[in-house]
């Protein structure tokens, strides 16, 4: 069958029963309660701190076949998905399933090793970026394809019982005896712990992870007590200058400050940027140096944001130190700076990041956001995106929460350069599909600025951007630019064996990843 | 024309290509190609070379190319330079079009 936009599916893959993309549409309420694994019961006082990881794993019940999850709040610098798997394969327990909120690229012990021995044998995340996702896309012996959700996406997987977790590892970088934790303080902290939210209240059962006890209580209580059954402190939880260096240079590149400053204007010029307007820029260069053009129009206008959503920066703090923006809604803390300014500042503020995403809830905060700025690896002449596999087809980066946030703001804008080296990032046809092109609202890239005629705010966006004297042309201006540079490139071939499945926010099956044809 | 000497050409830097040509007398066109977009455009890369070479009527050498995804200008240039000096010819650089 052939989805909504116009990926070729199969019915069903292995067991997983393929429900296509139909297009944006309201969100489809279930019927049944939101799903928990949490039972009532008590930890007795004193009981609950484990002298080792083993212990609390055996305490757990931990048994072949069983789903585990982490969150990825310490990136590049987490030592705890090491040490836990490490733990597990010595007590002999097998055939996993590994949930964690995104697999970065972390090496010794590779998580690779732990799908050969067979520790592992089915995986579902964000993204898989890394030796395990090149792995993986190179066909990986794994019992079924790995399943990859946006961020919003994995708490409705969990709550409608599609993931349901046996026990949640939780990192933190300060706890107390009874679990009450918190990634804001200690010297391995990472700031906020808004992944593991739904997995501290899901789970059945919930072993919380520090290298640092402190005495009860641990404050802030990010995740409590009421929830977790065991703590282990090991000797370290990661690296702190893997886990967020401090705050980010401005970019020197003077394409990606052009395509930032560009950004930048592009929300200037629109009728929502006003008194109490909201964004999210995110942390990549383009984003960073878009974060501060951003700060300065702000200023120059005399006005303030009343949010800023996400990820955050250190750029984003000092906005907010200057007034420029009243409040931090931090899913995500991408720096040293982030993750330490919400202990500080009741205005800085963490959030679960079911709040921030789920479409399936009450609310959420992308329902708001006015700005959303994106990355990308590729973009189409129907503005379909792709964030998860490079030109040869391998795995480089996650869908984090960009489907959600391309859906959720009234301009989702995505920036990026019309080439990288000699691989043209327009294309005719994005290789996976990600984020439908209905929820891309504008493109900027150093070649000029395309509008989609067809999202929903087209004719305002056209209209402030004519008022302001900003130019635009056709994406397939953008697409004869590129390939005029570059030549056109051969299509990956790829054999029929599926290796991921790509969902939307919504639960739907927006692609599928097949297996790279190598010679 | 003959190649009268051993050269090597550009850099390992990205967007630049890195050619080398030696002699193969008798043995035809030897081009040995390394990319690291070799799966989009390793055949165009081969196609570019194997011209420049011909323009200069090269039937007798061994390429090794070691390409960093440079543009196909880039490519024509950097094989010109090396067919020049590998030959020994003077080239009339603003004369091309």
């Amino acid at each position: 069958m052939i989805n909504a936009v116009g990926r070729e599916l199969p019915e069903k893959i292995g067991d997983y029963i393929v429900k296509p993309y139909a297009g944006p549409q309201e969100a489809i309420e279930a019927e049944q309660p939101v799903c928990s694994r949490r039972k009532p019961s008590k930890r007795a006082a004193g009981n609950k701190l484990m002298p080792d990881l083993k212990a609390a794993i055996e305490a757990c019940g931990l048994k072949d076949g069983m789903t585990i999850s982490f969150h990825h709040s310490f990136r590049e610098g987490d030592k705890i998905i090491g040490q836990v798997l490490t733990a597990i394969k010595e007590l002999g327990i097998k055939n996993l399933r590994f949930a964690p909120s995104a697999v970065v690229n972390i090496k010794n012990p590779s998580i690779v090793d732990f799908v050969k021995d067979g520790t592992i044998d089915r995986i579902q995340a964000s993204g898989i970026r890394g030796e395990l996702g090149d792995a993986v896309v190179d066909g990986l012996d794994l019992s079924e394809p790995v399943i990859l959700r946006p961020h919003g996406a994995r708490p409705h997987a969990i709550e409608t019982g599609a993931l349901s977790i046996d026990v949640a590892f939780i990192g933190a970088s300060a706890s107390d005896d009874f679990g009450n934790c918190t990634g804001q303080t200690g010297p391995n902290a990472c700031g906020s712990l808004g992944y593991s939210f739904i997995d501290a209240v899901s789970a059945e059962n919930v072993v919380v992870i520090t290298d640092n006890i402190v005495p009860y209580p641990c404050v802030p209580i990010s995740i409590s007590q009421m929830y977790v059954d065991y703590v282990v402190k090991v000797d370290e939880i990661g690296d702190p200058v893997k886990i967020g260096a401090g705050a980010a240079r401005m970019t020197k590149n003077p394409r990606d400050i052009l395509i930032a400053q560009r950004t930048a204007d592009v929300i200037a010029a629109s009728r929502l940027f006003k008194d109490g307007y909201s964004f999210q820029t995110g942390a990549g260069a383009i984003s960073i140096a878009c974060t501060n053009f951003l700060a300065e129009h702000t200023e120059k206008a005399g006005i303030q944001a009343s949010y800023a959503l996400g990820g955050m920066t250190a750029n984003i703090v000092e906005m907010h130190n200057k007034g420029l923006v009243r409040t931090l809604l931090c899913s995500q803390s991408f720096d040293a700076v982030a993750a330490k300014a919400m202990a500080d500042d009741p205005n800085i503020v963490e959030i679960d990041n079911s709040m921030y995403a789920n479409m399936f809830n009450k609310s959420c905060s992308l329902d708001k956001l006015n700005f959303g700025v994106l990355g990308a690896l590729e973009i189409d002449v129907d503005f379909n995106i792709n964030i998860l596999t490079g030109s040869s087809g391998e795995m480089m980066s996650g869908l984090g929460g960009g489907p959600d946030v391309a859906d959720g703001a009234d301009i989702s804008i995505v920036t990026i350069p019309i080439i990288r080296g000699r691989i043209p990032s327009v294309v005719e046809k994005v290789f996976t599909c990600c984020t439908p092109g209905s929820s891309v609202a504008v493109v900027v890239t150093e070649a000029g600025i395309a509008l989609n005629p067809k999202h929903k705010n087209y004719e305002m966006i056209k209209e402030d951007l004519e008022q302001a004297g900003i130019k635009t042309v056709p994406i397939e201006h953008l697409l004869k630019t590129a390939y005029s540079l570059t030549g056109v490139p051969k299509p990956v071939e790829t054999t029929d064996k599926i290796t991921c499945i790509v969902e939307y926010r919504d639960g739907t099956v927006i692609d599928v990843i097949r297996q790279i044809k190598r010679d | 024309m003959e190649i009268k000497q051993a050269v090597m050409v550009g850099t390992l830097e990205s967007s630049d290509i890195q050619i080398s040509i030696s002699p193969n007398p008798n043995k035809g066109l030897e081009i040995q190609l390394q990319s690291v977009v070799n799966a989009q455009f390793g055949d165009s890369i081969i196609a570019t070379i194997t011209e420049v070479l011909e323009s200069f009527g090269i039937k007798d050498a061994v390429v090794n190319a070691a390409d960093r995804g440079a543009l196909d200008w880039i490519i024509r240039a950097r094989t010109q330079a090396a067919c020049c000096r590998a030959t020994e010819t003077k080239f009339d650089w603003e004369g091309e079009n």
